[in-house]
């Protein structure tokens, strides 16, 4: 009886023990899950990303164009050669022949050049030229006048040419616009997309891969030739500047820190403010920058120059603190050899202890170059937001820079077509800042000591 | 004289002052036939150090403060009559003689004593610029000829040489107290203004955020309310901290603790891959995607989430920060002792027991301290909101403190493709964007018909409350 109850008590026991230990186990197993899944989520997030961003600016490199052949009829083109300045010549009147002259070229009427060449593809145009033109982007008829004035002989020859068309037929013939619109929802009228439709057809409007992105400079009144060009000039500006100032002060300022400061006073200043400015917001830069470079020092608004300052000065922690770690890690005995055999301490630093610690201040360089090349905020505030039709000749002029460029082109009314040109330029940016980062891993690895 | 050759005739300097010390010293040290304290090269160093740096000192003096004391020079030199008392009209009389000067001509007619302000104009900068070329090279030579009498064996060259690197290197440290002083500076300024037209009670517990329409020292001075930017910033931070607190966490647990090797090395860097993405990435990747996704999302549940709400810029912003928690406590995870573990587990708890209830409690300072560093990333982030232009505070829209477009935004947007922005819609002006266009480069559009303005931006004229 007794020992049955205590059988009984057991068993109880062990039943609950056993139930209990199911649920803990089945606990582990969703922890474990759990954990899984988190990090398929964010695997996901990151394809998802990439994706969509490959998906959408991918097929923008590719435009649809014209491939037909243009005849440079000499009624419509009566244009010379460039004047050149005769023997003799007062140079004002050679102005004013030059000046004739390029009156002259602006009147030259490249639209009915065109006209004729697709009226050739397409004999009912023949009525409708202002039809016509909407096919074509009307950067092409400045490409024409460029082609003349580079060589007047192209005058009365007919030359096979890529012209690209308009954004606007791009959209359609690429079914990036829902074809079953009403038509006052078109952005083209409907004669225009019945032709886009029919010289796609028989082959003159084909999707060829377009350099305009990566050769030309912004433009708004012709949408599918604006391209990255003038943007990257003014981020590889900006990067030189970078490199240029931020390399030689931050490693200064890391050598003087990590090696010769004393403890008082002055140095935990230094070392709070630099902690500090790595976490300021970078929008802060920007107004700093706005504030000293261009209301004190007056340098030019919108220039490259005060966009690689302030991306120096917002770089410069990070590379200070990255090259202080790479400074720590080379051993003491180092240094403490050198100065066995009698070297200086400046001596022990120059001769030994940065060429060491050199792969290690390349990346800290590299990467705060990445992350001022991908830096918009403090740009928009110095003005850098700024629609730049020309590619920038020196730091000095006006530009943009390549973040700036997808905000700009993200923000542009024509969605349909910019959406897929701003992930194009996505692309180009994390191609760069890929290669950047691909660079620090080699480094890193290549150079990598255990000591 | 212009900067480069400036830098060019230095370049010079430095490299004839550096062969002099070395010739120099290693003259002495023939002659004296004595050990010399320090190497060549340093006596070189020093040489260049004594000769180029007065030198420089004085181009630097003459371009910080020659301009001006030109100009006052002129200034004083015109008759009484003709200076204004006023600064703003001096400086228009000192453009008009300085573009008499410099030959650009000018508007009207030059007035006798504005050509003899011009000429006194010119001669004085050349004079200026001829005396400070004089004085370098004077300082330049002074230097080379005291450094290179002072070249003996006794001195210590290498110290001085050393000890001006080290000035230079505390020079170089010094400018993150410069820039920190800057950025106070320049807020300071600015703020203080900003306070003298707006009541601060009004700025901080303002509840309308719309500045478009108060003009600055009218009455109308409500429109500066920052709460509503400042609950934007916060209901983002919240929605991008509950997406990232969890994931994060979860995936540092998984990774440290659970993950074999291999998934662990590849799942970490593909994950910290969000972390050197650019934020304006981030930002078209919240208009493009996850806005349009979460709408759809809202429509089929019945909510009516727009495409631009705060809970798109959360979600992407959650998203962004994800490494940065994942990263550093999965840093933190790994350095709790394996001992713990192994008391814990040898209690009989599972492994997940001893994950919640011994490792996490013994992690939580730092797990904290990476979830605070992605709260701060996400407060001062700026452009993952910038695709929301609604810049009203009371109609559920937040606004956000980073920045703001000035004034110009979309209308709602209908994303379905081949929408077309209405030209008119109620109360609303259009205005075709023509204010930046790239008039002259290149669309004089030859022959062509009248484009219709197809991009059109809309400034919203009405106040939303």
């Amino acid at each position: 009886m007794n020992q049955h109850t205590e059988l009984s008590g057991h068993a109880a026991i062990r039943r609950q023990v056993e139930a209990s230990l199911r649920r803990r186990q089945v606990r582990e197993k969703l922890f474990h899950w759990s954990g899984i899944a988190a990090v398929v989520i964010a695997l996901t997030l990151v394809g998802i990303f990439f994706g969509t961003i490959l998906k959408t600016g991918l097929p923008a490199f590719w435009q649809s164009t014209f491939v037909m052949d243009v005849h440079f009829d000499p009624e419509v083109v009566q244009i010379g050669p460039k004047p050149e300045p005769m023997p003799g010549e007062s140079p004002a009147a050679y102005q004013q022949r030059f000046n004739q002259w390029q009156l002259d070229l602006g009147f030259v009427d490249f639209g009915q050049i065109i006209h004729k060449s697709i009226v050739k593809q397409l004999p009912e145009a023949a009525e409708h030229p202002d039809e016509t033109l909407a096919l074509v982007t009307s950067g092409e008829l400045f490409a024409l006048r460029d082609r003349v004035v580079a060589d007047p002989g192209i005058i009365g020859q007919t030359v096979r040419l890529k012209l690209l068309a308009d954004a606007n037929v791009d959209v359609w013939l690429k079914g990036n616009i829902d074809r079953d619109l009403p038509d006052t929802q078109q952005q083209l009228s409907p004669l225009v997309r019945a032709w886009a439709d029919q010289l796609q057809a028989s082959g003159v409007i084909q999707n060829k891969f377009s350099t305009a992105i990566f050769m030309n400079p912004d433009s708004r009144s012709s949408l599918a030739s604006a391209g990255l060009a003038g943007a990257f000039m003014g981020s590889l500006f900006m990067m030189i500047i970078v490199i240029l100032l931020a390399m030689p002060i931050g490693v200064a300022a890391a050598i003087y820190l990590e090696e010769f400061a004393p403890k008082n006073r002055l140095t935990d200043l230094i070392e709070v403010n630099i902690n500090n400015l790595a976490a300021v917001p970078s929008i802060v830069f920007g107004l700093l920058g706005a504030v000293v470079f261009i209301m004190w020092f007056n340098l030019p608004m919108s220039s490259s120059l005060v966009g690689g300052l302030v991306l120096t000065l917002m770089t410069l922690p990070t590379v200070i603190i990255a090259t202080r770690a790479a400074l720590k890690a080379v051993p003491p005995s180092i240094r403490e050899a050198a100065l066995g055999v009698g070297a200086s301490k400046m001596q022990a630093i120059t001769h030994h202890v940065l060429p060491l610690a050199r792969p290690g201040i390349l990346t800290a360089m590299i990467i705060g170059v990445a992350q001022a090349l991908g830096e918009t905020g403090p740009l928009l505030l110095i003005g850098m937001s700024a629609f730049v039709a020309s590619i920038p000749a020196t730091p000095f002029d006006q530009s943009t820079a390549l973040p700036v460029q997808i905000y700009l082109w993200e923000s542009n009314e024509l969605r349909n077509f910019f959406e897929g040109r701003g992930s194009a330029a996505i692309i180009v940016l994390l191609g760069m800042m890929l290669a950047l980062n691909a660079v620090a891993i080699w480094l890193r690895k290549r150079f990598e000591t255990r000591w | 004289m212009s900067n480069l050759a400036v830098v060019a005739v230095l370049l010079v300097l430095v490299a004839v002052a550096y062969q002099i010390g070395l010739a120099r010293s290693r003259g002495v040290a023939l002659a004296s036939g004595v050990r010399m304290h320090s190497l060549p090269r340093y006596h070189g160093l020093l040489v260049v150090l004594n000769a180029a740096l007065p030198a420089i000192a004085v181009y630097l003096l003459w371009s910080l403060f020659g301009g001006s004391v030109i100009e006052a020079m002129v200034l004083a030199s015109l008759p009484p009559e003709q200076i204004p008392a006023d600064e703003l009209q001096q400086r228009v009389v000192l453009q008009r003689i300085q573009n008499l000067a410099s030959g650009f001509g000018m508007l009207g007619e030059a007035q006798a004593y504005e050509q003899a302000a011009a000429a006194y104009l010119q001669s004085l900068t050349t004079t200026g610029q001829a005396v400070t070329a004089a004085l370098m090279a004077t300082v330049a030579a002074l230097g080379l000829f005291w450094s290179w009498r002072g070249t003996t064996p006794q001195t210590r060259a290498r110290n001085k040489v050393e000890r001006a690197i080290e000035i230079g290197l505390i020079a170089c440290s010094a400018i993150a107290i410069f820039t920190t002083v800057g950025i106070v500076l320049s807020m300071l300024g600015e703020t203080i203004r900003f306070f003298q037209f707006i009541n601060p009670a009004d700025f901080f517990f303002g509840t309308v955020w719309n500045p478009r329409f108060e003009t600055v020292g009218t009455s109308g001075q409500e429109g500066f309310g920052l709460l509503p930017l400042l609950s934007g910033t916060l209901l983002i931070m919240i929605i991008a901290m509950a997406v990232a607190v969890p994931l994060g966490l979860m995936i540092a647990i998984y990774l440290a603790e659970y993950a074999p090797y291999h998934v662990r090395n590849v799942a970490k860097p593909a994950i910290e891959v969000l972390a050197g993405i650019p934020t304006v990435v981030y930002g078209v990747f919240a208009l493009v995607t996850v806005g349009p996704f979460l709408a759809g999302m809202g429509e089929l549940l019945g909510v009516n989430i727009r495409a631009t709400s705060a809970l798109t810029a959360g979600v992407v912003m959650g998203m962004m920060i994800i490494p940065f928690i994942s990263s550093l406590s999965d840093d933190i995870i790994t350095q709790v002792p394996k001992a713990m573990r192994d008391g814990s587990l040898a209690l009989g708890g599972t492994k997940a027991e001893t994950i919640v209830k011994v490792v996490l409690p013994a992690a939580l300072p730092g797990i904290v301290g990476a979830i605070l560093l992605g709260v701060s990333k996400a407060i001062g982030e700026t452009m993952i909101g910038h695709g929301r232009r609604q810049l009203s505070g009371a109609d559920g829209q937040p606004v956000r403190i980073g920045f703001h477009h000035h004034g110009v935004h979309h209308q709602p947007v209908d994303r379905r493709p081949g929408f077309r922005q209405p030209a008119v819609a109620g109360g609303l002006r259009p205005r075709t964007d023509a204010v930046r266009d790239d008039a002259g480069a290149q669309c004089h559009r030859a022959g062509g018909g009248a484009q219709v303005p197809r991009t059109i931006r809309v400034i919203n004229d009405e106040p939303t409350h």
